[in-house]
């Protein structure tokens, strides 16, 4: 008797460590895409201190583009043959895409408003996501966009536990996607004059650093990593629609903002530490409630500690 | 006249280039392996076109062309303000009230319909006005308030049959409990980060209006709210009071009104009172206010309350109204609808935000076969607004001179 109940308990505690684990997985993938929109944030707040509300729509135009190149692709026939091109292919355009897209919205929309006071630009850019989101929905029509479903089925198996292809696929290119940036960022001549013209754009202009120049670079790359995250997503749950881009751009920004916004790295923190809590709160709290926890959380980061775990100080003029 | 705006011809020319490119992978890649331009091409030059014409008028208008039109429109204008300014103000307001309460006598259904939505959302406006407007906080989360102030009235007289009167004090004041729940945590943050928490809390209630089943329904909603009931003396057999329920759209028409006037006498005596002078001096320089002995918190903290009292007042309303409230009712795209029209209309401005309520809300009933374009017209209002008059429509009136205008 006492023998089968600790069986019983063992199996038990296996089940739970099992979907412990298989959780932790769909965290990390989850994280992962978090983090690549929550550089954007970061990056854009970093330099030129807006929070850009049309980040959330550069993910979803991403991930339209993505599908509709795959779609292509699939429809020419040589998805069959060339597969990894044609995904190659697909995250380049979308991310090139985005960037080219981005860099106008800055242009247009937040450029002239630069010495104005702060609510003017973060007006316009509401503004310029309600415009993108609705775009996209007359382009592309109002319901779900399916992605190509025969892609990248299947995965390992231990135990109960799965790890799908998709996922080593999207975690992997995750991590080179950071660690380019990081590269980008802190090893390169363009990456010094970026967290120059974040720290002071006076005197980076002083020493021959075209402050524009550097912005609209910032907005094309954070614009680029969203796109991945876009077309990731889109793999990753099957379908894309308009209006995606709101509550994982919230969510993102909620990452930002836990990493200490304006730190790159915090902003990696940050969104695994979101991806995370999300899985791990659909699972063992409360599914209905999972797009909660992320609000909590950057409330919470807001009263007791704004600066976020990377981030030095917040006032008006530092980055 | 194209030398002279050889620089604007250059940069809607890349624009409009841009826009092209921006447009051909959407329209132009299809799923069977093909590519087409002919739809980009139709939808482009389309735009081209509309752009064109907004372009051409307003370099026409910038370098003066334009006056022969403009002058005596602008002569009449301002030889009526001139009458208008010489009667005193009590006589334009007593005018415009009597148009105000004959206006259902004399239009229909419909239009009776579109006004009370007017009406409700000139509440909302003012409301999101004290917190936008005078304040200089951007509240992203603003219809959550209202959604609240529904939902305490709906809760209150569906399951525990109280009536209206009783529950409005009561939504006013859970809205206002909310705005200070969420206020009181990130008002010491600044300005945008208050914009994206709000945001935030915003999503929270609506997700919560959507999965607490046993209060709220979940996403089917509260049926069989009650109308307003007002108590009318009966003179038949003794003299003994009657309830009467205010189910016609007619007499729930004044309602609104009345609400509506409330709200602007209150909005107006708060603006030029110290609380109001206080709230503008932390809109125009936060350290600058502390310094001279505004406690800027505790202000913010009232606007903020203030803005979500209104709203609730306003969600009260709107359920009586209804008789049926879901968390449809409050999604972003609403708040955002309400922001629109502050800025549009002129933040901190009561007149410009009737008038931006009224565009934003009548003129789509107008252009109804264009409905699908609201959003993207809403968007592109704000932006442009933004860039070409940030003040609205009709500027704020400031009281007293300002640092820069001394000179």
């Amino acid at each position: 008797m006492d023998r089968t109940l600790r069986l019983t308990y063992k199996k038990c505690e296996k089940i739970y460590m099992d979907s412990f684990i298989q959780q932790l997985i769909n965290g990390i993938t989850l994280g992962g895409i978090y983090a690549l929109i929550a550089l954007g944030y970061t990056m854009v707040y970093g330099v030129i201190q807006l929070i850009n509300f049309a980040h959330g729509e550069f993910f979803a135009a991403g991930g339209y583009v993505g599908v509709i190149c795959l779609s292509f692709f699939t429809g020419l026939g040589y998805m069959e043959t060339h597969p990894v091109f044609c995904l190659t292919a697909s995250f380049i355009l979308a991310m090139g895409y985005c960037a080219y897209l981005a860099v106008g919205v800055e242009k247009i929309a937040y450029k002239p408003l630069r010495k104005e006071a702060r609510l003017a630009v973060l007006l316009s850019a509401l503004g310029v996501s309600i415009f993108l989101s609705n775009g996209l929905m007359l382009t592309q029509g109002v319901y779900d966009k399916a992605y190509p479903s025969e892609l990248f089925q299947g995965g390992f198996h231990f135990g109960n536990v799965t790890i799908g292809y998709l996922q080593i696929l999207i975690v992997s290119l995750t991590a080179i996607l950071l660690v380019a940036l990081n590269l980008l960022v802190f090893k390169t001549k363009i990456g010094m004059a970026m967290r120059a013209t974040a720290q002071d754009k006076t005197m980076s202009a002083l020493v021959a650093i075209g402050s524009n120049r550097i912005i609209s670079l910032t907005f094309a790359i954070g614009a680029g990593l969203a796109a991945a995250a876009g077309i990731m997503v889109g793999l990753y749950y099957g379908s894309v629609r308009y209006d995606m881009g709101f509550v994982p751009g919230i969510k993102a920004f909620s990452a930002a903002v836990l990493g200490g916004i304006g730190n790159i790295t915090g902003a990696m923190l940050g969104g695994l530490i979101i991806g995370m809590v999300e899985i791990f709160g659909a699972g063992y709290i409360s599914g209905e409630y999972k797009d909660v926890f992320a609000f909590i959380i950057l409330i919470a980061v807001l009263y007791f500690k704004p600066t976020g775990i990377m981030g030095e100080n917040i006032d008006d003029t530092r980055v | 006249m194209i030398q002279e705006f050889r620089k604007v011809w250059k940069q809607y020319a890349i624009t409009m280039l841009w826009l092209l490119g921006l447009l051909w992978p959407l329209l132009g890649i299809h799923p069977d392996g093909t590519l087409s331009f002919e739809k980009t091409v139709t939808v482009w030059s389309y735009i081209l076109a509309g752009t064109f014409v907004c372009l051409v008028i307003y370099i026409i208008n910038s370098s003066g062309h334009l006056k022969i039109f403009t002058d005596p429109v602008v002569g009449t204008t301002r030889k009526f303000s001139g009458i208008a300014q010489a009667m005193p103000s009590w006589i334009w307001l007593s005018v415009l009230f009597v148009c105000a309460v004959v206006y259902p006598l004399l239009t229909g259904r419909y239009a009776t319909d579109v006004a009370i939505n007017v009406l409700l959302y000139i509440c909302l406006g003012l409301g999101l006005n004290v917190v936008v407007g005078l304040a200089g906080m951007l509240d992203l989360g603003y219809i959550a308030f209202y959604g609240v102030g529904a939902y305490t009235y709906a809760i209150l007289n569906v399951n525990y049959g109280l009536a209206f009167w009783f529950c409005l004090p009561f939504s006013a004041f859970f809205a206002c409990i909310a705005g200070c729940i969420v206020g009181y945590p990130t008002l010491r943050m600044r300005g945008d980060y208050l914009a994206i928490v709000t945001l935030g809390f915003g999503e929270i209630v609506r997700i919560i209006l959507n999965n607490w089943m046993t209060l709220t329904n979940g996403p089917n909603g509260i049926l069989g709210v009650k109308p307003i009931g007002i108590l009318i003396p009966v003179m038949e057999n003794g003299f003994t009071f009657e309830i009467f329920w205010v189910k016609k759209l007619e007499f729930f028409y004044y309602f609104a009104l009345a609400l509506a006037i409330v709200a602007i006498i209150a909005v107006k005596r708060l603006n030029f009172s110290r609380i109001g002078r206080a709230w503008e001096s932390i809109r125009e320089d936060e350290t600058a206010a502390e310094l001279m002995g505004v406690n800027t918190f505790n202000y913010k903290l009232l606007a903020y309350a203030m803005g979500a009292i209104f709203a609730g007042l306003a969600g009260a309303l709107f359920a009586a109204r209804m008789r049926f409230v879901s968390p449809e009712s409050f999604t972003f795209l609403e708040s955002v609808m309400v922001l629109c029209m502050v800025v549009l209309g002129g933040m901190g401005s009561i007149p410009g935000i009737i008038l931006g309520v009224i565009a934003l809300i009548a003129l789509p009933e107008v252009f109804r076969e264009l409905e699908s374009y609201r959003m993207l017209v809403f968007g592109s209002t704000m932006v442009i607004m933004m860039l070409f008059r940030p003040a609205g429509l009709i500027p704020a009136k400031r009281v007293g001179m300002r640092s820069e205008e001394r000179e």
